[in-house]
């Protein structure tokens, strides 16, 4: 016959049990997951890209092209939003990320005209991606000349 | 090649896991982790640690936005080797341009074409 008095480690463990598991269980796995095949799709590419005789750097060049043009396509067709709302940083990390970070504020604003709405927002996320990652570039040129690395040829 | 494909999604996945985590964790926005991301992965290409990582997880390390960054401390390391002081100012984005380009193109075209869904 089960005790009706619970000690409170009892109670902690039966609170857990009870208590459905923070979304972070679900999340971080989904994020992992669908993340995982973006890359193996990335992969595949490059592969295939290198098979048909292009040298490993330019693969690499047309595979972040291919996958952009695929997460732009997906986004106007509405489904690249359906994917990330249970892929979170799986979708987002990915360069697919970063071309829907471009795609969907130019979609939602053309309504406000093609150059303040579309053309304006279209960076709105890209935007500052762009300006933090030339500005660190910049600088590790900077430490590179200062480093002697600097040739002129 | 079958490890090929689970090394990419091994290290691709963690990279995406590690986001999440931030996202649940932390107060950092999604726009906040693109734009470490890629500066993260400026400062790991500066400090030479992502091109062992590229070679060992292919399309897992160059497909997360750290390979982009990567990218962009490549391409300015090449460029001061190749132009010196002209090198700092044009080889973060000559390396970058093929990415941008395409999102730029390809978002002004899907922009264009479709309408947007409203929720």
């Amino acid at each position: 016959m089960p005790s009706v008095k619970t000690t409170p480690a009892q109670y902690s463990a039966m609170a857990k049990e009870a208590v459905p598991p923070s979304p972070s269980f679900k999340n971080i796995p989904l994020a992992f997951l669908i993340g995982g095949l973006i890359c193996m799709l990335g992969q595949g590419l490059l592969n295939l890209y290198q098979y048909w005789g292009l040298t490993l750097d330019r693969a690499s060049g047309f595979v972040s092209i291919t996958l952009i043009f695929l997460s732009a396509l997906f986004t106007g067709l509405g489904c690249y939003d359906n994917i990330a709302r249970h892929a979170g940083a799986g979708t987002l990390v990915p360069i697919t990320g970063f071309a829907n970070s471009v795609v969907a504020p130019a979609l939602e604003f053309k309504s406000e005209g093609l150059i303040l709405g579309l053309g304006a927002k279209l960076f709105i996320i890209s935007g500052p991606v762009i300006v933090y990652g030339l500005a660190a570039s910049w600088v590790y040129g900077i430490i590179l000349m200062f480093m002697g690395y600097g040739g002129m040829k | 090649m079958f490890w090929e494909y689970a090394k990419a999604f091994l290290i691709g996945g963690l990279f995406c896991a590690a986001g999440q985590v931030l996202i649940d964790y932390t107060k950092l926005t999604p726009a906040r982790i693109l734009v470490s991301y890629v500066v993260a992965g400026v400062v790991l290409g500066a400090l030479g640690w992502y091109t062992p990582l590229v070679e060992w997880a292919g399309a897992g390390a160059t497909v997360p936005l750290t390979g982009f960054g990567n990218l962009l401390a490549r391409g300015v390391r090449d460029a001061v080797d190749r132009d010196g002081w002209l090198g700092v100012f044009t080889g973060g984005l000559t390396a970058a341009a093929g990415g941008i380009t395409a999102a730029v193109i390809f978002g002004l075209i899907v922009a264009l074409l479709f309408r947007s869904k409203e929720k």
